[in-house]
């Protein structure tokens, strides 16, 4: 008897994503929604979604899903789960949303330990937008706004929101994983789990950095780009988990 | 025997599949899809084991494999 062995997230809608071709923001949604279905939380879920390519994730994600104001997922989602706890919660958001305008929503929430999960998208720029740097810009990397590269005296360096996060004493689950082959994909679906099982738990704060990929901006075919993550992005941004209580 | 279905309306043509498969089943052809992309097909699917790596590959969810 012939058997599907792989398919389609139920959590998914039935049409194309609005997504470049080759870019990792589908499949990052594609694990979160596997994950739901496989703990049965699609009827109880809602995703946050951040302002940016991130909102793609409206002609996507098939589960209930909120938009924001830029940068403030994780204070709307913080609401939504103290208002209504058995509801599980999930920001989707990017590094200029997360870790730049929203910085202070995020630092907060994991401050305050608030029991959401959170996927950060980390591709190094500020896709929707045309590229422009972003915290996590590589250092020397060219962007719409720094044409000459990034340097440290006029932009600063490369953020490491894990390692950020990871100095406060409230967040329970922080990992760093990226999609560049199947292992790697297992790896990150299992961080995903993680954090949804924190949430289940009621541990608090948990949050999953996918270091992801902008072909589009980055002017690098699909193959290129992951090449780009081997060889630039993953020295600066090591994987793993940095936290897990 | 395994075989893979990739739903033409969903490919993008990325090709992160093409180039996972161990037994290169799967290429591109001159069709183009509703949104221009020139999707990949299963070129050769008497080769395919059913190891899932295209579809675990593909960010679109557009491929399901069947064993
Ligand atoms: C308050 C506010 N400021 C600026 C913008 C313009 N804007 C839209 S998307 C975006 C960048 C989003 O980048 P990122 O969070 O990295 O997500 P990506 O597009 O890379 O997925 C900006 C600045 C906005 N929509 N709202
Ligand atoms: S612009 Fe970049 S981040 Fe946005 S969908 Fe395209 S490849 Fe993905």
């Amino acid at each position: 008897m012939e058997e599907k062995i792989y398919k389609r997230p139920a959590g998914l809608q039935d049409n194309i994503n609005g997504y470049c071709p080759g870019c990792f923001h589908p499949g990052i949604g594609k694990l979160i929604m596997s994950v739901m279905e496989e703990f049965d939380l699609l009827e109880r879920s809602v995703m946050v979604d951040g302002i940016g390519c991130v909102a793609s994730n409206m002609s996507y994600i098939g589960i209930d899903e909120l938009n924001t104001p830029h940068g403030r997922p994780c204070a709307v989602a913080s609401a939504i789960k103290r208002c209504s706890p058995e509801t599980i919660v999930v920001t989707y958001q990017g590094d200029g949303d997360l870790a730049s305008i929203g910085l202070a929503e995020t630092m907060m929430a994991a401050n305050r330990g608030d029991n959401i999960s959170v996927f950060f998208v980390n591709n190094a720029n500020y896709g929707m937008t045309g590229g422009q740097m972003a915290p996590t810009t590589l250092m020397g990397m060219k962007t719409s706004t720094t044409p000459y590269g990034r340097n440290a005296q006029e932009h600063g360096y490369p953020m490491h929101m894990c390692e950020v996060l990871n100095t406060l004493t409230a967040p329970s689950y922080l990992a760093r994983v990226t999609l560049i082959d199947v292992p790697h994909i297992k790896k990150a679906r299992e961080a995903v789990k993680q954090a949804i099982q924190h949430q289940l738990d009621g541990k608090g704060f948990s949050m999953v950095e996918f270091v992801s990929n902008c072909p589009t901006n980055w002017g690098l075919t699909p193959q290129e780009s992951i090449q780009f993550i081997k060889d630039k992005m993953l020295p600066e941004f090591p994987l793993g988990e940095f936290r897990n209580r | 025997m395994a075989r893979i279905e990739i739903n033409p309306k969903l490919c993008k043509g990325c090709l992160y599949c093409a180039d996972v498969c161990p037994k290169k089943v799967i290429g591109v052809t001159d069709a183009v899809n509703a949104k221009g992309f020139q999707y990949a097909v299963p070129l050769h699917p008497e080769n395919c084991v059913g190891c899932a790596m295209c579809a675990i590959m593909c960010p679109d969810a557009a491929i399901e494999v069947y064993k």
